[in-house]
């Protein structure tokens, strides 16, 4: 195996065995990059000297979890000094004066960061395709997107130009791309990670979480990010927990819901039949697997798009010109600055959901939007909470198909009903993991989700690893 | 005036409240910094920070609605108002919109018209917003500077109820909320440094109508006075226009000091839809019990009820209760200085004489002056035991508030004990009288006013140490039959 296509934990051992230094693995992956990144185009910026002066400064660091491991960071995460650009023209040369709590995180455990991926602008898309930038390629097929909006991350995970990658998932941002690239991506549970730094798409929604190339992996990843942040408000008080305690091949005993009303959507049947005979895999191992019924995932989507869309168009509100980013030079007065700014700052999809939101948070619209959408949620929640009084978690498919041909999709309304099987998660604030259980006929890879209840991480991540070893495909690499 | 319409006035006060930190970061809230050094990634609104509550801001807006009568609220959150604006960084402004931290409370105010209890609707808290600078003139400027040294320090609004009826009332009121704050010490409440503002609804209606007249919103008061001079302006403008037979229309005003007079800002149909909804970056403010009676200890006797017990305890009249009770600093001096000293009377004539004006010139409080409440008892006892002159009283004053010195040290060693013995006072009482045959003519000639000649020329001789009441007894014992 080339050293590029080494997991995190199968590179420590390397390192740890004096097999390979952290100058190698890092030049590995420099060379990766250079060789496969105008096919992919996975990065917006690539931080060659910083990667190196890392590399450099290894052992001071060696002892921590992340030592010389090269990761990639999506481009909405806050690095102090380096542009975080949100895949938006808006912030195209924005360098922020601090890091995001995460990337103090990699710092601290000694990751080599590569550089910053592509992903779709403000986090908004499915595709990467609404970068306002270019273009993220599909490792597995380069005609098709590598899902969204964390593409660029799942992509340079699926061709080997990082070890792992950090995204961010607000409707399945993480996990879509993850399933559409062959790759295991976790959303943690809303508040396990901080978001301090994170640029906020939807701020109840938002939360960071790993992009890797095995389940292994994402538990030593969460070790690195999930704990408290008093800069976080949001984030939740309690010890920080060994996730690899969870890297157990065992799921007798466990229960499994299956929800009907999802498996009923009419969707890929490839991708169905996959997910089922997965599941039949985990059932043979022992866990228990029943049929659970749960509200309308329809309801879910509809609720997020009301919901999410509102409190961006307040977050996206500052970008007005007036201290960093982008300004429009063609105004007499602050009014025409503030609106020629965010006239040509701003892409189609992202206008249209500020458009909506300040919509469905406008004075007589409230009730029957935001408020509304609210109470979806919470009928949201209780059915997550009441399942999950019965059930240790719930499999679906992550997404409805496989990776789609860039380009494919203009509609809006059918690039979001690829959301529908991530959205609900967001919604009832839950953690979920998408892990590749097969390919469809045009070999590109299938991803499925398991659900868990709130900061039972643990049980997903046990569930995956045995999974993982039942398929046994996880070692399978796109070609480029 | 016509007695046709009643006013009927409601204020919105902002109080800036003085933590050494701001609301949601750790930047300090010194003002007159310079511009722009106060903040950090989070005040600034930086892309991807958050905010975090200051605790001791929740401690204040607690103890802020308990001395306004107000229920604490148990559960309460935080919205963003959404609106762009080039000194508000996130262009939203954290505040609350329907859970305010305090609802339903009441204090009361005293003016010419009598007693008056106002209601306050609500107490909520929010951040600050920065200030544009512009150079020159707002029209005439090239371009604005921004200093966002502001933004984010705490504030609380405080809503009344629409319960004034005239603009001596609002200013009663106003002065009376400033008071109750500088009690608390939770605020400067200085209107020139903006960290007291005052915004106003007005309305007029004719007497007997339930039913509010259509209000106008008044801004930009910078001073109390303003506040007053506005709302004279506006209760004039709108009953002009009623008797006219015309009708008020609803907008917002602002109160231009120069031309003494209010001119509209903006209509209702360019009112700002806010567009509120829940601030998803806090969590919702929970306060119990413990933490709500933990505040409640820390409260003071508040001025109102400190004022009526001076006038009861001690017998003040009302205006010397109002002037000593004016600051929590004098009434706290005062009291301490009665622990020694029992001509309370006395004591506020000292205090709002001689002290005050010592204090107003210096800019001080009582506890910045040279002068301990033991110091000003002791000269008390030593002016009521005729060992010092009132006269001499106010020179010793002057040396005790400059230098701190004791009382009896700058009499002794300046040698300024009264002359009160009658031998002493005697030979120099002779010795005038020897001097000025002239002016005892006048007296034996029935000029009584010479007396006073005479004394003055004693008073002079002794640098004015002689007891005068002495010396004008002995005069007129040998001078007058």
């Amino acid at each position: 195996m080339n050293i590029y296509d080494l997991t995190i934990h199968e590179l420590k051992d390397k390192l740890a065995e004096g097999e390979l230094t952290p100058a190698e693995i890092k030049d590995a992956f420099s060379n990766r990059i250079n060789e496969v990144e105008d096919k992919v185009k996975s990065y917006i910026t690539i931080t060659e000297e910083l990667a190196d002066e890392k590399v450099k400064d290894y052992e001071n660091n060696k002892d921590e979890i992340l030592a010389g491991i090269p990761i990639a960071v999506k481009d909405n995460m806050s690095t102090d000094g380096i542009e975080t650009s949100c895949g938006s023209k808006m912030l195209e040369n924005y360098k922020p004066p601090y890091n995001a709590a995460v990337i103090e995180c990699l710092n601290k455990a000694g990751a080599v960061i590569m550089g910053k991926t592509n992903m779709d602008e403000f986090a908004m898309g499915s595709s990467t395709e609404n970068s306002a930038f270019f273009n993220t390629h599909n490792p597995w097929n380069l005609k098709h997107a590598p899902g969204g909006s964390s593409g660029g991350s799942a992509a340079a995970v699926a061709a080997g130009e990082c070890a792992a990658a950090l995204g961010s998932d607000t409707g399945g941002s993480i996990r879509q791309p993850a399933s559409y690239c062959g790759v295991v991506g976790l959303k943690p549970t809303y508040g396990m990670v901080s978001r301090y730094g994170l640029v906020a798409f939807a701020s109840s929604l938002d939360q960071i979480g790993p992009i890797t190339k095995d389940v292994e992996d994402s538990a030593i990843m969460m070790n690195v990010i999930a704990g408290h942040d008093e800069k976080d408000s949001t984030s939740v008080k309690g010890k920080k927990e060994d996730f690899s305690k969870y890297l157990k091949n065992d799921v007798s005993g466990m229960k499994i819901g299956i929800p009907k009303e999802y498996f009923e959507l009419d969707f890929n049947e490839e991708v169905k039949q996959s997910v089922l005979a997965a599941v039949d895999k985990l059932k043979e191992a022992g866990a228990e697997v029943e049929t659970v019924h749960m509200t309308d995932a329809a309801y879910a989507l509809a609720a997020y798009y009301v919901i999410a869309p509102a409190e961006a168009s307040s977050n996206l509100a500052r970008y007005d010109g007036v201290r960093y980013g982008l300004r429009s030079e063609e105004a007499d007065d602050i009014s025409t600055m503030f609106t020629n700014t965010r006239h040509q700052g701003f892409g189609d999809e992202v206008k249209r959901r500020i458009m909506i939101g300040t919509y469905a948070l406008s004075s007589g619209y409230y009730d029957a939007y935001y408020l509304k959408a609210q109470k979806v949620r919470t009928l949201i929640k209780d059915d997550f909470d009441r399942i999950f009084n019965d059930f240790d978690l719930v499999i679906t498919p992550t997404a409805p198909n496989t990776a789609i041909e860039l380009g494919s999709k203009s509609d809006p309304l059918e690039m979001y009903y690829t959301d529908i099987f991530t959205v609900p998660i967001n919604i009832a604030g839950v953690p979920a993991i998408s892990i590749p259980c097969g390919f469809d006929s045009n070999n590109l890879p299938i991803g499925l989700q398991m659900i868990g209840p709130h900061f039972e991480e643990g049980k997903i991540i046990q569930a995956a690893y045995t999974l993982e070893k039942l398929l046994n495909i996880k070692d399978k690499r796109a070609e480029l | 005036m016509s007695k046709k319409y009643e006013t009927v006035i409601g204020l919105e006060v902002h109080v800036q409240l003085s933590t050494e930190s701001k609301i949601f970061c750790g930047c300090s809230t010194e003002f007159g910094k310079e511009p722009n050094v106060n903040t950090c990634p989070v005040c600034l609104g930086l892309p991807g920070t958050l905010p975090v509550l200051n605790k001791k801001v929740v401690d204040y807006a607690i103890l802020a609605g308990q001395a306004l009568n107000c229920d604490i609220a148990e559960y309460s959150k935080f919205d963003r108002k959404n609106y762009f604006y080039p000194d508000l960084p996130k262009a939203y402004q954290i505040s609350q919109f329907d859970l305010p931290i305090a609802e339903d409370g009441n204090i009361e105010i005293e003016t010419e018209e009598g007693i008056f209890n106002i209601g306050v609707h609500r107490v909520h808290l929010e951040e600050d917003a920065g200030k544009l600078i512009h150079e020159g003139s707002i029209d005439k400027s090239k371009g604005s500077l921004v200093d966002y040294n502001r933004t984010g320090v705490p504030l609380i609004e405080i809503v009344s109820e629409a319960d004034m009826r005239s603009p001596a009332q609002a200013r009663a009121y106003l002065t009376e909320i400033k008071l109750i704050m500088e009690y608390l010490d939770i605020s400067d409440c200085n209107m020139e440094e903006g960290s007291l503002r005052c915004d106003a609804n007005i309305s007029l209606r004719p007497y007997g109508q339930e039913e509010f007249g259509t209000k106008a919103e008044l801004k930009n008061m910078n001073s109390f006075s303003a506040v007053e001079k506005g709302l004279e302006y506006e209760v004039k403008r709108q009953r002009e226009i009623l008797e006219d037979g015309g009708r008020i229309v609803q907008e917002t005003r602002t109160w231009d000091e120069n031309l003494n007079k209010t001119i509209s800002m903006r209509g209702k149909e360019e009112a700002h839809d806010y567009r509120y909804f829940p601030e998803p970056d806090l969590v919702p403010l929970e306060i119990d019990e413990a933490w709500k009676s933990k505040m409640r200890e820390q409260l003071p006797e508040l001025p109102r009820k400190k004022y009526k017990r001076f006038i009861s305890e001690f017998g003040l009249p009302e205006y010397d209760a109002e002037v000593i009770t004016g600051s929590r600093e004098m009434a706290e001096f005062f009291e301490r200085v009665l622990k020694d000293y029992d001509d309370p009377k006395n004591l506020s004539n000292w205090m709002m004489g001689e002290f005050l004006r010592l204090l107003n010139e210096n800019n001080h409080n009582p506890f910045e002056s040279g002068v301990s409440p033991e110091a000003l008892a002791q000269m008390l006892i030593m002016i009521d035991e005729e060992i010092i002159s009132g006269k001499i009283a106010k020179k010793v004053f002057e040396i005790m508030y400059n230098s701190g010195r004791n009382p009896e040290k700058i009499v002794k060693e300046e040698g300024l004990k009264q002359i009160s013995d009658e031998d002493e006072l005697e030979n120099i009482v002779d010795n005038i009288i020897a001097e000025n045959p002239d002016a005892v003519e006048d007296i034996k000639n029935g000029k009584d006013r010479a007396i006073g000649f005479l004394v003055g020329q004693v008073m002079k001789e002794t640098r004015g140490k002689a007891n005068p009441g002495m010396v004008n007894n002995m005069l007129r014992n040998k001078l007058m039959d």
